[in-house]
């Protein structure tokens, strides 16, 4: 149980800054997820809250209670690895019940804490055998199991469904979010993929070039992303984005002119718009349908078929691109000329910075 | 196929050259310790000769070789014990908390070897006199310690890189003190590798010669000092100088056969991982 708080955090190496002043909360028993692209300091920001990288300036508060010089030993967190990063030559046991033994824990009790969360993990098989004897998916839930045996205040995980195939990662995404109901521990973890936090994290803090983004539940980064980056990076495929030109702007409603001629009318942001002015239209794919009057037209030059639905890849006459979700059963082929028209209820607005237009009714929490 | 064959049989034949030809010195100096004086410098070489003991027996009656072999064994244990005290510390904080300096004191550790020990023997006798330290066995422990040292770091440092850093931060998020890691985790993982470098580092030490001829005498001098004590000016005693430093080498020469493995093992450590 465990809170952890950081407070303007930053970290450089040497003189180079790459985590420009970070503040969260993180709650008791909250699944966060860490999420955005390799460099972005997701990682950096995991390991300081380890202890496994010093904090060049800021406040790292667990259980309120100042961190930065309490070495990683004493924190009482754990950490899963990407790379499990167990130890090669004791045995699944001994790897398990290491944290125990350094805490001069008795070897019956060490024994019987192993076994018990052996059966929770169902690997009580694997116990006596090396590291090297494993499979990836088993090392992987060697990793947790040592993770889960010292009973910590909170779990760090980097990254470590991405050393599995695909399957498994789905089985463990599921394994891991009953892990977390089950323990009802605090947990940090850390992906570079937007589904995993999507499907497993309570909250999102989305992390961009050593600066939060935007943090939130899955479902308000996915409707109310706050800036273009946030809108890009969460949802696959990603958001098709558009350059307009505001043509007139209503009590309610704003008319847009696309880079083909057309025009579309969407309902107004709060924040004043000029006509004449260029901004950036965002989309996502099941909100453009195929439809013979459709504003946008194309031609298709890739499909993808996922079964119960369809990806469409076109190239507009004005040379942008689009991803169009459509039925499993489309009869459309690769070469097709196709129109698009984009629900203009659902789209989303961005000013030339990037960040998102607000609108009346939609919560946008941008830090 | 043929040329990978041919290639095979050049190796090969090359291989046995070789090792024939470093080892001839030692089966030379085996075979002339069994020789009369006179056969010893019999031109032709004698090949074919009566073997005698005599040699040994003379050797052994002019000089206390268990006295000498003590010494050595005591020395060159001593030394590698004391070399990988301070040499595991050191190489640890350089191979995982390395700085911009890191590869600077490495090589100036290195760059010590290159001076030879001769350049410093005024100044180290004075010191050790004024300590006390000449013709002690703890005196030549501590001199040796200090001329393998940059090589049992060398390696040491070698081997502790192999070792992914993320395992050793694995440790101290279970908990461990840096002590804790270091006997727990990092030492295990790394044994073929301290056996190889604590081996080499006891070979070494076995057959320095220098700072035990010029820092003892009587009672704390080793079996090099031993051998060198045959090679007399007034006249030359091939036989009794070649028995003297069979009976030097026997000891490693038996120890490193025992060892091979795991010296080979030890010094491929990072290769077959």
């Amino acid at each position: 149980m465990a809170t952890i708080e950081l407070k303007n955090v930053r970290k450089r190496f040497g003189a180079h800054e790459v985590i420009h002043g970070i503040d969260l909360l993180i709650k008791d028993r909250e699944f966060i997820a860490f999420v955005g692209p390799s460099g972005s300091g997701k990682s950096t920001l995991l390991r300081m809250i380890a202890g496994l990288e010093e904090v060049s300036e800021g406040e790292v508060l667990i259980d309120g209670l100042p961190a930065q010089d309490v070495p990683p030993s004493q924190r009482g967190l754990a950490m899963v690895f990407q790379s499990y990063a167990l130890y090669p030559h004791m045995t699944v046991a001994e790897n398990m019940s290491f944290s125990l033994r350094l805490a001069g824990i008795a070897k019956d009790e060490r024994d019987q804490k192993v076994r018990a969360v052996a059966r929770l993990l169902e690997m009580e098989p694997l116990l006596e055998r090396k590291p090297r004897q494993l499979s990836g998916g088993q090392l992987q839930r060697v990793a947790i199991g040592r993770a889960m045996v010292r009973q910590p205040k909170a779990f760090l995980l980097d990254e470590p469904l991405s050393n599995l195939d695909a399957a498994l990662q789905a089985q463990t995404r599921l394994e891991l979010v009953r892990l977390h109901r089950e323990l009802k521990t605090t947990m940090v973890y850390v992906t570079h993929d937007q589904l995993e936090a999507m499907t497993m994290a309570d909250r999102i803090v989305v992390l961009n070039g050593g600066r939060v983004e935007q943090w939130g539940s899955p479902l308000e980064l996915y409707q109310n992303p706050a800036t273009l980056f946030v809108a890009g990076f969460i949802g696959a495929p990603k958001m098709n984005f558009l350059d307009v030109v505001v043509k007139s702007v209503g009590d309610h409603d704003l008319c847009l002119v696309l880079s083909n001629g057309a025009s579309v009318t969407v309902p107004a942001p709060v924040d004043e718009l000029k006509p004449g002015e260029g901004i950036k239209l965002g989309v996502r794919p099941e909100h453009v349908t195929l439809e013979a009057e459709g504003e946008l037209k194309g031609e298709i030059d890739a499909l993808e078929h996922l079964g119960p639905r369809a990806y469409i890849h076109a190239g507009l006459s004005d040379g942008s691109r689009l991803v169009v979700q459509t039925g499993g059963d489309t009869t459309l082929r690769v070469g097709d000329h196709a129109a698009f028209r984009i629900r203009s209820q659902a789209t989303h607005l961005f000013d030339k910075a990037g960040r998102a237009l607000t609108r009346s009714g939609a919560r946008i929490i941008a830090r | 196929m043929r040329s990978t064959w041919q290639l095979r049989w050049g190796l090969t034949i090359a291989g046995w050259a070789v090792g024939l030809g470093m080892f001839f010195p030692i089966l030379w100096m085996f075979l002339t310790s069994f020789k009369t004086e006179i056969t010893a410098v019999a031109t032709p070489p004698a090949l074919f000769f009566r073997p005698t003991l005599e040699n040994y027996a003379a050797v052994l009656q002019r000089a206390d070789y268990v006295a000498f072999a003590r010494n050595s064994i005591l020395v060159s244990l001593g030394s590698t014990l004391l070399a990988l005290a301070l040499a595991i510390p050191a190489a640890y904080s350089m191979a995982f908390f390395p700085t911009r300096r890191t590869r600077d004191i490495l090589l100036w550790m290195l760059s010590t070897k290159m001076l030879p020990a001769v350049g410093v023997l005024v100044p180290i006798y004075l010191l050790w006199r004024d300590l006390h330290l000449l013709d002690t066995v703890s005196g030549l422990i501590l001199i040796d310690s200090a001329s393998v040292l940059p090589i049992v770091v060398w390696m040491l440092f070698s081997f502790f890189r192999e070792v992914p850093a993320v395992i050793l931060e694995a440790s101290r998020m279970d908990g461990a003190s840096p002590w804790e890691e270091l006997v727990h985790v990092l030492l295990p993982l790394c044994t073929p590798g301290i056996a190889a470098t604590a081996l080499l580092s006891i070979i070494l030490c076995w057959n320095e010669a220098f700072w035990s001829l010029n820092l003892t005498t009587v009672k704390a001098a080793t079996l090099t000092a031993f051998t060198a004590s045959f090679s007399s000016p007034e006249g030359l005693f091939w036989a009794k100088l070649s028995a003297a430093s069979t009976l030097s080498i026997a000891p490693i020469l038996v120890f490193g056969w025992l060892s091979q493995r795991q010296l080979v093992r030890g010094l491929s450590f990072g290769a077959v991982k």
